[in-house]
């Protein structure tokens, strides 16, 4: 039977979906004399899904035909599901007449493996350096690395890609061993760790260079799932960390485990752990963008994030002699520590205290969310009230905070 | 004293050229269109000279950044109430002080200015997202918008670069003005009796043949891309507030 290129995109668009990544940003994409589309700097999302995730690219397997059996994946070869492949042509069109239309910023291609991964890759390529060469589209265009991919095909892939990604999925060897039994991390940290330093090496051609070739400009990312195995936020965030430091990579995404199997190589969820996930992200933006260490969030002894509060809080309430801070004085770096300060307050305070000394009412007007700050700042223009500096009292505080919001939404 | 100005950029700096020339504070500087009747105030009809806000934007580029003088232009942009009684004492503070002024968000001025240029940075990027082109039977990707704010001009820079090899329409069919690019430039247009369907949409009419064909993919598209078990319409909602949907293939 043929299927319809829009049965095809609903097949294959819904198997590509379980992959969160969908950034389009990070690149330096320009637009040519006669070509189709730039990449922005940031990132557009131009749509979000019913789930609220930002739509950015046209995100597809070329196919979802598959010679191996991951237990968390709806595409293995044993799951009973309509399987349904694209020629590079509909791709291309769809990619090209979206894009015209200003419906995304770009294209993200992965597939299931047909054959080998060598095999599978090199029909990814075919399609963006047909969109490159023939279309001279410039928009972002994100290729998947198959585990066991070969450095020169990956050569290619840097050539079109903005951003590549090789998936570890599974925190652990171990247990990578018992759910995707044909994988395992070798064949993801060989490609990944070829691509940090050919990244790299193309960073420094472009410093010194002003038309070094491009090479996958957008950097490497990854993703891991949360939830399909016995790993502690500690162990996972002991990985990220590493990924950013070692690795290089620009973003690792965390997957909350959706329960799409009865395989009994999987633990019987009855809901994705979707807090967890949240969580997870709030942790790796301390690390990212706020300097925190890994062992400020999760430690031998707190080795799981709290489902109850952001792992700032956490991090506040289990560190009260460092607190309250004074936001007139405190360097950076602890201004970025306070529960409810973002990265963009703490910038306007530290600009705005040239000027005069703050009080409470102006950081309330700056946008800092004083409900959680107010514990841990020392300001002047405080209404008067007893502020406690008891771990347990905040808690409780900040729990029933929790529960009077709740209830005006019902 | 209430000065009134025609409702342009170059009108309300005039009318800041006045305040300084005949040295009487404003009790409010108002557009003719906006114009509330009242008996007590007085009143003067400000007449838009060229020269005069030319010379009030070399003052102020004096004593601001490039940045804080586009951050003036963009509030304007804001239409809100009474914004220029924010802006006149914003750009006085800047004449007056010896230093930058722009940070000093503990100032209600300061931190006014830059909290309305956020909001109108953040409906540029909507724009730039919520932007939906369907292809004429004429070849040209048309949108039609409804913006909050006044900021059609300030797509072209994205949209010229992005999309250099078609011709394309932005329409904001409140404002009832957009811009067009015919390959070379980008143009400010008023359709003179334009005729839309439906809720300000372009015509089915005069689209192209193959238009329905992508509009349906890229709804089939959305709806495949969805995680159901992940459903959170809260946060969609939030990310696509409702007002911007009826320009979405998608949710339309
Ligand atoms: S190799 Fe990829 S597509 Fe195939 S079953 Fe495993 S995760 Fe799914």
């Amino acid at each position: 039977m043929k299927l319809s290129t829009n049965e095809k995109l609903q097949i294959l668009a819904d198997a590509a979906k379980y992959d969160v990544s969908c950034a389009s940003s990070g690149s330096n994409r320009k637009n040519t004399a006669n070509g189709l589309g730039n990449t922005s700097k940031m990132g557009i999302c131009h749509s979000y899904t019913e789930d609220g995730r930002c739509i950015s690219l046209l995100k597809l397997l070329l196919t979802n035909y598959c010679i191996y059996d991951c237990a968390y994946c709806v595409s293995r070869k044993s799951n009973d599901v309509p399987r349904a492949a694209f020629t590079v042509k509909e791709v291309v069109d769809l990619t090209i007449n979206f894009y015209k239309r200003n419906y995304i910023e770009g294209l993200f291609l992965s597939s299931g493996i047909f054959k080998n991964a060598d095999y599978t890759n090199e029909r990814l390529i075919r399609i963006a350096k047909s969109l490159r060469t023939e279309h001279h589209f410039n928009g972002y265009i994100h290729l998947k690395i198959i585990p066991g991919c070969s450095e020169e095909v990956m050569e290619e892939a840097g050539l079109y890609a903005d951003r590549l990604s090789v998936n570890l999925e599974i925190p652990t060897e171990r247990s990578l061993k018992k759910i995707a039994p044909e994988k395992n991390h070798t064949s993801v940290y060989t490609p990944m760790n070829y691509l940090t330093g050919r990244i790299s090496l193309y960073n420094d051609e472009k410093r010194r260079f002003k038309n070094a070739p491009k090479f996958a400009p957008g950097g490497q990312s990854t993703q891991l799932v949360v939830g399909a195995s016995p790993e502690s936020d500690f162990d996972i965030l002991h990985l990220a960390n590493n990924l950013y430091s070692d690795q290089k990579l620009r973003r690792v995404y965390y997957s909350g485990y959706i329960p799409i199997s009865d395989d009994n190589r999987l633990p019987a969820l009855k809901a994705p752990p979707l807090i967890r996930e949240n969580r997870l992200y709030q942790a790796d933006w301390l690390l990212r963008y706020y300097g925190f260490t890994v062992d400020e969030i999760v430690n031998e002894q707190h080795q799981q994030l709290d489902l109850t509060m952001d792992p700032k809080m956490m991090f506040a309430l289990r560190n009260m002699h460092l607190f309250p801070v004074n936001v007139n004085t405190a360097e950076r770096e602890m201004l970025l520590r306070i529960p409810g300060v973002g990265v963009k307050s703490v910038n306007m305070i530290i600009k705005a205290r040239k000027f005069r000394r703050l009080g409470y009412e102006h950081l309330k007007k700056i946008g800092v969310a004083m409900n959680r700050a107010q514990y841990f700042i020392e300001v002047s223009g405080r209404p008067l009230g007893m502020v406690s500096s008891d771990p347990d009292k905040i808690k409780m505080a900040l729990a029933a905070r929790e529960k009077r919001n709740q209830l005006t939404l019902f | 004293m209430i000065y009134i100005h025609d409702n342009t950029f170059d009108g309300f700096l005039t009318s800041i050229f006045e305040i300084y020339d005949l040295k009487i504070l404003p009790d409010d500087i108002c557009g003719e269109k906006n114009l509330q009747p009242s008996l007590f105030a007085d009143k003067r009809k400000v007449t838009t000279d060229a020269d005069k806000s030319r010379r009030v934007l070399a003052g102020l580029k004096k004593k601001l950044s490039a940045h804080g003088v586009n951050s003036i232009y963009k509030c304007w942009l804001s239409e809100q109430k009474g914004i220029e009684m924010v802006l006149f004492r914003y750009i006085s503070y800047a004449l007056k002080s010896q230093r930058n002024i722009e940070s000093d968000f503990s100032n209600n001025d300061v931190l006014e200015v830059s909290q309305v240029v956020k909001k109108i940075n953040r409906e540029i990027h909507r724009m730039h997202a919520f932007v939906r082109f369907q292809k004429t039977s004429d070849e040209v990707y048309a949108a039609t918008i409804v913006p909050d704010f006044d900021v059609v001009t300030l797509l072209a820079p994205h949209f010229k670069e992005r999309y250099r090899n078609q011709h394309w329409l932005i329409y904001d069919t409140k404002r009832q003005y957009g811009i067009y690019y015919d390959q070379q430039e980008v143009i400010e247009v008023k359709l003179e009796d334009a005729q839309w369907e439906g809720r300000n949409k372009v015509r089915r009419s005069v689209l192209a043949e193959e238009e329905k064909e992508f509009e349906l993919l890229w709804k089939s598209y959305f709806k495949a891309t969805s995680i159901v078990e992940r459903t959170n319409l809260k946060l969609h909602l939030k990310h696509v507030p409702r007002r911007y949907w009826r320009y979405l293939p998608e949710k339309a």
